[in-house]
């Protein structure tokens, strides 16, 4: 009884104060979620098109589209005029391959291998981007996620004091890096670097943009895996030791196993970054579109694509449509690995190191 | 003293905000940013009471900003595209307006280091398309070339398509590159790689002698060939308008075309229309 009024007087003082907080808290918190369900939801409007796209028929002959000149007296037009009949001819030669292509429905060229949108033939395959995207990612985390993972390790169990107080947050600045830097080092440094080393053909390929792209990675890994880490009970440590465990059989045996959960949402998260990182592979990978399973041919992402293609199409058109389904995949592989790393990792861990829930 | 000098500020901003209110926005083409900021510099100083800005992007950008109808005057490298005039036409009604302003000369570079000195228009087509895919085939060592391009998204790329790979596709192993600065760096770092682009003078790259076909004389892309139409790879670049220009943009376009206006042409590295 005593308490509830207590309570109530002191809701009555905070009264305003209380509700203003709370209506502030809570509209950024409903403002937040709002705009990223908007942008999801503009992202898939405007790759929706694709679905009921038919082509375009015609509807202007050149004459029409004349435009007109300005201050044109004074130049020799000829080599205009010579050019014009040059198109021409070209356009009619190629018109009976543009024609057969035409048949082919909308879908047959998203899926084809060929990615060449501004082309007299435009073809749209973003097969060879998906597969670049995940080349990419590949090596990024297969080089990151050990050196960050072991690093990790490093700090929380083996490392002294004051060793830990200076490596935690040097590798965390690495997180802070701008990526158009990390690009740049690649493009000049890294991949000269890497070309003697190896001596493979071409000087930008995935295996640059996958090693450059582990230098943003690695922070990340490392940070949630530092985290996971220290989270686990010191009596999970002293038990291990009290049976006595070496210093190193208790971190490999014991805390890493414990730490599972959270060092796999580390290195999810990790992919989710080295997936949608556009600037780094943008300028160390070569982005060229092909299809193969070298690791040591260039690549073309789909982030490098939205990133080098967005500011040059004409917006309406079916190549502003595919790099929005690209935009779609890219957010909805992002989304479920961030979600997998949130949710289901973050109750597993809590009932193995809560025990008993 | 303090409070005098800042309302004095605030009284000249004012000045300034009432008089220099003829805002000219110019947007498009990296290539001819830099061109097109000394125009507006140039002209601005000699009349003060226009405002230009001046914005790059890419011509798409430019051209999507002039039919969006958030520039007044785009720039760009490339001819306008039927869609895109198709565009213009349906939100304006007019067909808007072409202005050929300055001349630029594309170079073809190759490492320094390679003993290739000239090619045929052919051959670079041949090399881009992917029909031939060793130096030693033109001349040079045996060893795979390697391509760089600039990205599609910049009018360099669509007129080296349509007027040296006459509409052909680029083969699928040419890498693609963003700004023609990555281009030139990638060149130089690599011995057997290929690039194009403006002219540029980058260290560990020389530009290649271009011949008509195989029967004419090589020419390097310098001033004088290209004014005479001797170098085979020159483009126009372009301003782009949604109606025929009136009051200050008129005056703006008459000056850039007067003589003093094409002399910032040739300072900047460009060559004039005239």
């Amino acid at each position: 009884m005593k308490d509830t009024h207590q309570n109530e007087l002191l809701r009555k003082k905070l009264y305003l104060s209380d509700r203003i907080a709370k209506f502030v808290v809570t509209s950024i918190a409903v403002i937040s979620f709002v705009s990223i369900a908007l942008i999801f939801l503009f992202v898939l409007r405007e790759a929706f098109p694709i679905f009921g796209y038919t082509p375009e028929v015609e509807s202007y002959s050149d004459q029409e589209l004349e435009m007109e000149s300005y201050g044109e007296e004074h130049i020799g037009i000829e080599k205009d005029e010579q050019k014009a009949s040059v198109n021409n001819n070209q356009v009619q030669q190629s018109s009976s391959e543009e024609e057969k292509l035409k048949l082919q429905s909308i879908w047959e060229n998203i899926f084809s291998t060929t990615w060449d949108p501004v082309s007299n033939n435009p073809r749209y395959g973003i097969i060879p981007l998906v597969v670049g995207s995940l080349k990419v990612t590949l090596i990024a985390i297969i080089i990151a996620a050990p050196i960050a993972i072991l690093a990790a390790l490093f700090t929380s169990t083996f490392a002294p004091k004051w060793a830990k107080e200076i490596l935690k947050p040097a590798i965390e600045i690495l997180a802070g890096f701008p990526s158009v830097v990390i690009g740049f080092f690649a493009l000049v440094i890294l991949a000269s670097f890497l070309q003697n080393v190896f001596g493979y053909q071409y000087r930008l390929n995935a295996f640059v943009g996958g090693v450059a792209l582990s230098l943003a990675v690695i922070p990340i890994i490392y940070t949630v895996t530092e985290d996971a880490l220290s989270a686990i009970p010191r009596s999970y440590i002293e038990a291990s030791y009290a049976l006595g465990a070496e210093k190193w059989q208790t971190a490999l045996y014991v805390v890493l196993p414990a730490a599972a959960p959270g060092i796999f949402a580390a290195v999810l998260l990790g992919i989710g970054r080295a997936f949608g990182e556009t600037m780094i592979v943008l300028m160390s990978t070569g982005n060229a579109p092909i299809l193969s399973a070298s690791l040591i041919d260039p690549v073309r992402t789909m982030s490098a694509t939205i990133g080098a293609e967005m500011a040059e199409v004409i917006f309406g058109e079916l190549h502003y449509n595919v790099l929005f389904l690209l935009g779609s995949i890219l957010f909805l592989f992002s989304f479920t690995v961030n979600a997998i790393a949130e949710f289901y990792v973050k109750n597993k861990l809590l009932r193995r190191i809560g025990g008993t829930k | 003293m303090k409070r005098n000098i800042i309302l004095l500020c605030l009284v000249s901003l004012l000045f300034i905000g009432l008089y220099a209110n003829k805002i000219i926005t110019v947007k498009g083409s990296d290539t001819m940013v830099i061109l097109a900021q000394r125009w507006a510099e140039v002209y601005m100083k000699k009349n003060k009471n226009v405002v230009i800005q001046v914005t790059g992007g890419g011509s798409g950008t430019g051209i999507s900003a002039l039919i969006n109808g958030t520039t007044d005057i785009c720039n760009s490298s490339r001819p306008i595209k039927k869609e895109e005039k198709i565009k213009l036409k349906e939100k304006y009604g007019t067909t808007g307006v072409e202005i050929k302003v300055a001349i630029d000369g594309l170079s073809i570079y190759v490492n320094q280091k390679n003993p290739v000195n000239e090619l045929t228009l052919d051959q670079v087509k041949d090399i881009y398309t992917g029909k031939i895919n060793n130096w030693k085939e033109v001349g040079g060592k045996d060893a795979q070339i390697i391509r760089y391009s600039r990205e599609n998204n910049s009018g360099t790329y669509v007129y080296f398509k349509d007027e040296v790979l006459k509409g052909e596709d680029f083969d699928r192993r040419t890498q693609y590159l963003p700004g023609t600065a990555a281009v030139v760096n990638a060149v130089a770092k690599d011995i057997n790689g290929i690039g194009y682009g403006g002219a540029a003078y980058g260290v560990g790259i020389k530009e290649l002698k271009i011949k008509k076909d195989a029967k004419s004389p090589a020419y390097a892309p310098t001033v004088e060939n290209i004014k005479k139409g001797l170098y085979p790879i020159s483009r126009f670049l372009y301003m782009y308008l949604r109606k025929k220009p009136e009051g200050e943009i008129k005056k703006f376009i008459d000056w850039i075309l007067s003589e003093e206006g094409q002399k910032v042409v040739k300072e900047v590295g460009y060559f004039p229309i005239r």
